[in-house]
């Protein structure tokens, strides 16, 4: 079985510019969303607390607020989560209430109204923690992109590695606007979705990187459009392949990874069907428009030539 | 063409034993079991321990298992949960409150894989319940505290010395002494410069002719007083936590300032939260050493004004009721040496007003005991009563004789978590109760199994023999990182599981990039041999590249993240390196041995690979 015949390349390039008009076009919205509408941050960097509570029958959600108002809690939200029988608590945090105490107060206050309400989880963010995580994360996402460059720099030259992040960033951005779009919560585990998202798509502007680098040593007279074109439409096979091995999996996670894995498997798999297009078509056109050269490639290729080593198989 | 070497089959074979053998523990189901551990220092779990526990679970006719011995305590295993909770309570009572008796799960899994440290996955709380606090240890709190008992004792001192002052008191973590003369005060300075080198001291003067001394904590003592207070913290957290009986609980300093109380299986997190924000004093009272009094207590008529208490080594003692000291009077307990006889000793430091009430009771009790007692929600118990040898003044008490070091450290930690202790807060909880973790079990189970089932099916059919051979080194890939996981014992999370689901994902592109070389080669005209070759060849320097970013952000996120985002960090950053290995070293190896024998090699299945002419684009591949 194959699925890719093509006999010749693809001439990519040649629409360079219409990708990256589309391209500009998405992430501008997305920056104008997230503007907007701002991401809806979890309990995890917002801090408050979140009781899951779940009933033996379906929840009774006008009965359930109305016993948690009793407790003048300030702003609260309920809402279903998983199945008709949970019930998800949202509580604000509140200056001079203990927190400790607050769930109990809750699960105590619900009892009384319903005695098949049992808690199932609580958590409970503190201001200066949640303040701490949403700082760690930014830190986080700063420190890969740079680690990214770095080694792309290295590796390659200046103009793969701008060109790399700039095409993975823009998919972070991308997660984010619908993440803003939607109001979908964003939590510690979709943060670890976003950042595995980076190093993922990153994975990819490699592969087509690699292949120009190839191509440039092995087409000696092609043009520079003609090397790139060449190289997209070879590894347009196992870009296809892999990234859908790869959402195969995070589709297994959003189907039986259940309520909490929810977001995290969807902002994975934003992520991954963003990654093979910025990888192939925005990665590669900047890298065109930053003036690419023979010379920048196979240079550097033979001044590494002692560190050809890294080719031998082991 | 295709040889392997000897060696790399060996490793290969090496690291399958290993990957099985540590891999195994998992696939044994749990029992339930009890558990007990020493909740004191002094107690020891020894082998007659475990004769006495076999012979009252005999004698009280409860069937178990198995009971063995390991450096954590007891393990007892049951064929059931009544059993288990019976047993509990039945060696609860024998034993006492020395030791705590709690319930667990044990792996079933055969003894020898234990002994060669090949224990099941270490579950997060998230998959087998449990509560988790962070607590914030409350350090101005500290300071200030501090800073009041200087105020205290420098008052004293100016008194002792005759230092004509105006005024002593505390702003903010400073105390401020207030002087009408230029002489007195740089008296002052030179008496509390050698009386309290942990203090810096800076003058001031204020408006309309009143000088001012300023006396701060230096930074090394500042710096002193929170680790201090941290630790102590710490230690009172593990005393409460023995109390509350469970097996594995984690107790864990996290920065400067936080503490980490992790306790799996926990499900009533109202009582944990009041054992653990509760607040002990300490109190020092007389002991009462009539004749006769203590035999008629224990037969039931305790006298009047007297209670009846058991020391740390659980013999009885009583104590009157009126208290001497209160802990507050405590500035510092230091365990020690006595410089007289070299034997351990605790050294316990007063405030002025301590040292005043203290030398009194002192001097009209020389030969009398006298009890320190720690006082947590009205339950007493008795640290250690010494015997007052003299009158005692100046505030600095020695407690010595009949205690090893070990002791004189646990006292003096007992005497600091009475004192001093720095308020604490909970700053973050996070509780999932048992049902809710047995469901995440089975949900990340299931995402990897259906998953794995249906990309393993996909590649297969995609690859041919190739792909039968990238999903044996897929499996490898999960059996090692399960291995390792397991091995290190790293907290597996659900994300973590969900971890184990993408980095398979993640794995096969590894193999992907392989086979799809493989096919290029063919197509341009390569034979088999030399396409293997290529293949694995020029698809090897890309995925080292494409594997280094991934790890990027992997050790980013085990750095950055906490909790359940480590949780996946760890199996993500792992995943990475056991798939590099399966992947590239592991197939091929596979391929070397299929294909690498024949010398005459004329096909490769490795699924159909396309000729971009249409004539071999009808050919069988």
């Amino acid at each position: 079985m194959e699925f890719f015949r093509i006999s010749r390349d693809i001439p990519f390039m040649r629409h360079a510019l219409v990708f990256n008009v589309i391209s500009l076009i998405t992430f501008v919205t997305a920056v104008v969303l997230l503007a907007i509408y701002g991401l809806n941050l979890g309990v995890d960097f917002r801090g408050g607390t979140v009781i899951e509570v779940n009933y033996g029958h379906a929840v009774d959600f006008p009965r359930v607020r109305s016993a948690v108002d009793k407790l003048n809690l300030g702003e609260f939200s309920v809402q279903s989560f998983g199945s008709s029988e949970t019930a998800l608590i949202r509580l604000p945090l509140k200056e001079g209430l203990s927190s400790a105490q607050l769930s109990e107060r809750v699960m105590g206050a619900l009892k009384a109204d319903d005695p098949s309400a049992s808690q199932r989880r609580v958590e409970f963010v503190g201001p200066q923690v949640g303040k701490e995580l949403y700082e760690n994360g930014a830190l986080a996402l700063l420190l890969v992109s740079i680690g990214i460059v770095i080694y792309l720099a290295l590796r390659f030259e200046w103009r793969f590695a701008v060109a790399a992040i700039i095409a993975n960033l823009h998919d972070v951005v991308i997660i984010l606007g619908f993440f803003a779009l939607f109001q979908w919560e964003f939590s510690l585990p979709v943060l670890a979705a976003v950042l595995a998202v980076l190093g993922y798509s990153v994975n990819e502007s490699v592969v087509i990187a690699d292949r120009i680098r190839e191509n440039f040593r092995k087409m000696r007279k092609a043009s520079v459009t003609h090397v790139i074109d060449s190289a997209i439409t070879r590894t347009l096979s196992r870009t296809i392949i892999t990234h859908g091995s790869t959402l195969l999996m995070v589709l297994s996670i959003f189907f039986f990874g259940g309520e909490t894995l929810h977001h995290f498997s969807l902002a994975l798999a934003i992520g991954i069907c963003f990654g093979i297009y910025s990888s192939a078509l925005v990665m590669a056109s900047l890298v065109m428009w930053l003036g690419v050269s023979r010379e920048d490639l196979v240079r550097p290729e033979r001044k590494r030539g002692a560190m050809a080593g890294e080719k031998i198989l082991p | 063409m295709n040889r392997y070497p000897l060696w790399k089959y060996i490793v290969i074979a090496i690291a399958l034993a290993f990957g099985l053998l540590y891999m195994l523990p998992n696939f044994f189901p749990e029992v339930p079991g009890v558990q007990v551990s020493s909740s004191k220092s002094t107690v020891k779990i020894d082998n007659a321990l475990l004769d006495s526990i076999e012979g009252a679970l005999k004698a009280a006719g409860v069937p178990y298992r198995g009971a063995e011995l390991d450096p954590v305590g007891i393990k007892i295993r049951f064929n059931d949960l009544d059993t288990q909770l019976k047993a509990k309570d039945l060696l609860q009572t024998k034993l006492g409150d020395n030791y705590i008796v709690a319930i667990n799960l044990f792996s079933a899994s055969p003894h020898w894989l234990a002994s060669i440290g090949a224990l099941p996955m270490y579950l997060g709380l998230d998959l087998r319940g449990g509560v988790h606090f962070l607590l914030q240890v409350d350090m101005k709190g500290a300071i200030d505290k501090a800073a009041d008992r200087y105020t205290t004792d420098i008052r004293s001192l100016m008194r002792e010395k005759k230092v004509l002052y105006s005024g002593v008191g505390r702003e903010g973590s400073n105390v401020v002494l207030r002087f009408k003369d230029e002489a007195e005060r740089s008296r002052a300075r030179n008496e509390i410069q050698n009386a309290f080198p942990d203090l810096l001291l800076r003058e001031q003067d204020a408006g309309g002719g009143e000088l001012r001394l300023l006396a701060g904590l230096k930074p090394e003592a500042q710096k002193r007083i929170q680790d201090g207070a941290v630790l102590q913290n710490i230690t009172i957290l593990r005393n409460r936590v023995n109390e509350l009986g469970v097996s594995e609980p984690i107790i864990q300093q996290q920065g400067a300032d936080r503490v980490v109380v992790q306790l799996p299986g926990v499900q009533d997190t109202a009582r944990a939260k009041d054992i653990l924000g509760r607040t002990a004093t300490l109190e020092i009272r007389m002991v009462n050493d009539d004749p006769g009094a203590l035999e008629a207590a224990r037969t039931g008529s305790v006298p009047f004004g007297s209670d009846l208490y058991t020391d740390r080594n659980g013999e009885p003692i009583l104590v009157r009721r009126q208290v001497v000291l209160t802990g507050d009077r405590i500035s510092d307990a230091q365990s020690g040496f006595d410089q007289r006889t070299n034997e351990p000793a605790v050294h316990v430091n007063l405030d002025g007003t301590g040292a005043r009430i203290f030398k009194e009771v002192t001097r009209d009790n020389v030969g009398k005991r006298m009890a320190i007692l720690l006082v947590e929600k009205g339950k007493a118990e008795v640290i250690t009563a010494p015997v007052i040898r003299e009158e005692i003044g100046g505030g600095r008490v020695q407690i010595s004789g009949k205690m090893n070091t070990r002791e004189a450290n646990d006292i003096a930690l007992l005497m600091r978590a009475g004192a001093l202790a720095a308020p604490m807060e909970i700053v973050e909880e996070r509780t999932v109760g048992p049902s809710l973790g047995k469901e995440n079990i089975e949900k990340g189970f299931n995402s990897v199994k259906y998953g794995f089932l249906v990309l393993a099916a996909f590649i297969c059919v995609y690859y041919m023999l190739l792909g039968v051979i990238s999903t044996i080194a897929l499996s490898i890939n999960l059996m090692l990182l399960i291995a390792i996981l397991s091995v290190l014992q790293a907290t597996l999370t659900l994300p973590g599981m969900a971890a184990i689901a993408l980095t398979l994902g993640m794995a096969i592109d590894a193999n992907v990039l392989i086979n799809e070389r493989i096919r290029e080669e063919l197509r341009w005209g390569a034979t088999p041999h030399a396409a293997i070759q290529a293949g694995y060849e020029r698809a090897w320097g890309t995925i080292l590249d494409s594997n280094v970013t991934t790890m990027i952000a992997g050790i980013a996120l085990l750095a950055f993240g906490s909790g359940p985002v480590r949780g996946f960090a760890v199996v993500h950053v792992l995943g990475i390196l056991t798939s590099m290995f399966s992947a590239v070293f592991v197939s091929r190896g596979i391929v070397a041995l299929i294909y690498g024998s024949r010398r005459k090699l004329e096909h490769i299945s490795v699924g159909q690979a396309w000729h971009p002419t249409p004539d071999a684009a009808m050919a069988k591949s």
